[in-house]
């Protein structure tokens, strides 16, 4: 996968996760992917959730180690 | 204004005494629609977080500006960060401290009441599950009944009383929350008491809990009478306490019945289901009071904050007790039954020893609510 730019949200509690994740995909274009790193469990339902109400795409998401990863494809 | 911290137990006796609060959740809408903070006079509006973080200008004409406002989320984060912005623009707003976590895992007792020669009862209610625990006491000793995973309630409970704790028993092996009750029985040096029915998988050693054993609570011999009661579980006991209280475990609630599904034998035990709730307990006493290990909704709370009946009332009004038709009767403990608890697996296995998780996977596991009844 092509990826623009990565997040690490490591070690940040929620909402930080997704605030930082919201705040890094403003400086990527459309079609563009973002790769986030976090280690807070609830990220991975809150930025399923997110990726939908805001248009983005949640393209893949690791959960095999500590470290979730996540894939976001900007929208319009 | 500033933003205020409010406690799980300040937010319990809200609940209980059906005050008047509006609750701003603000998790996403799966886990609101899933699974929320529950009371008669309560009023809800649920707007995810991560569509507040540029400002929340857009929900201001929605929020009330004469009632106390209360943002919850999962951990408690981003009800601070709404909350305070909530603040900023003059509301009167709390945040519920450890959210819904924390609410998860309050509980608290609600005497029942005195039993004979001075012994008491008393009921733990846990309002953010809907799990219902119990202790016996008389004279120096008690006993705790279906204990959940917070063992320190019942410990400093019963320090409190001045009792030891002698027993710990299973009405059954739980599917929707972990339990404390071999963990409190070796942190007392008491006995754990489980069917062994539903010990099949159980790598520990415990008292096995037949039909007909007698367990004595202190000097003055309050009996405990285990009743066999299969149906939601193959091994599901009911206790039988002083000769007044049924305790039904997860057999016969307050407004609904027990599902025999969550050990993956609807079934098989629909039939044992029937039999006990249409013969074996229709030949007890109707002067039983009975105290489930469940509720429901926030309706089957009595205003003490208790949830209990008479036998002889939910023989009239439960409608789970009342489908004369058998087929009718299995059709509805089988089919369209609610979604199963969540991680209601793994927890079993941890109920039986298999496996250990650690106290936060603990805390994740029991998310959500009991999920244990057919209405």
């Amino acid at each position: 996968m092509n990826v623009t730019k990565t997040l690490d949200a490591t070690g940040l509690a929620c909402p930080m996760p997704i605030v930082k994740t919201k705040k890094a995909i403003k400086d990527i274009e459309t079609g563009e992917v973002l790769e986030v790193h976090a280690t807070d469990q609830g990220a991975k339902s809150d930025l399923s959730a997110w990726t939908k109400s805001s248009g983005h795409e949640l393209l893949e998401t690791d959960e095999s180690s500590e470290v979730l990863k996540f894939w976001i494809k900007k929208g319009e | 204004m500033s933003l205020q911290p409010m406690k799980p137990s300040e937010l319990a006796t809200k609940a209980v005494n059906k005050e008047e609060l509006f609750i701003l959740d603000v998790r996403n809408e799966d886990a609101f629609e899933d699974w929320k903070v529950e009371g008669s006079n309560f009023e809800y509006m649920n707007v995810p977080y991560f569509d507040l973080i540029d400002g929340v200008e857009e929900i201001m004409d929605d929020l009330p500006k004469d009632k106390n406002i209360l943002v919850v989320c999962a951990k408690e984060g981003s009800s601070v960060m709404v909350g305070e912005m909530l603040a900023d623009e003059g509301l009167e707003v709390s945040y519920l401290e450890g959210g819904m976590k924390a609410w998860s895992e309050h509980l608290a007792p609600v005497k029942i009441r005195d039993l004979t020669d001075g012994g008491e009862l008393y009921q733990f209610v846990r309002l953010g599950k809907g799990c219902l625990s119990y202790m016996v006491l008389s004279g120096e000793e008690a006993a705790v009944i279906d204990a959940n995973r917070m063992t320190d309630i019942y410990t400093d409970f019963a320090r409190e009383k001045e009792v030891t704790i002698n027993h710990t028993m299973d009405t059954h092996l739980h599917a929707d929350h972990i339990s404390g009750g071999r963990a409190l029985a070796e942190e007392s040096g008491g006995t754990y008491w489980l069917p062994p029915k539903d010990a099949e998988g159980v790598t520990f050693d415990f008292e096995p809990l037949e039909d007909g054993n007698t367990i004595r609570v202190g000097e003055t011999d309050i009996d405990i009478q285990a009743l066999y009661s299969p149906g939601h579980t193959i091994g599901s006991t009911s206790f039988v306490i002083d000769g007044q209280y049924l305790l039904t475990g997860d057999i016969l609630f307050i407004a609904s019945i027990g599902r025999p599904d969550l050990a993956g034998k609807a079934e098989d035990w629909v039939q044992d289901l029937r039999t006990t709730l249409y013969e074996r307990y229709k030949e007890l006493s109707d002067n039983l009071i009975v105290l489930p290990a469940h509720y429901t909704a926030t309706e089957e709370l009595n205003d003490d904050g208790s949830v209990q009946e008479k036998l002889s009332v939910l023989y009239k009004e439960n409608h789970g007790l009342n489908i004369e038709d058998e087929a009718e009767f299995r059709k509805t403990v089988t089919e369209n039954l609610p979604p199963q608890p969540n991680a209601y697996q793994e927890i079993r296995e941890t109920n039986m020893g298999q496996v250990a998780p650690d106290s936060e996977r603990k805390r994740e596991m029991e998310i959500g609510p009991n999920r244990c009844a057919v209405r």
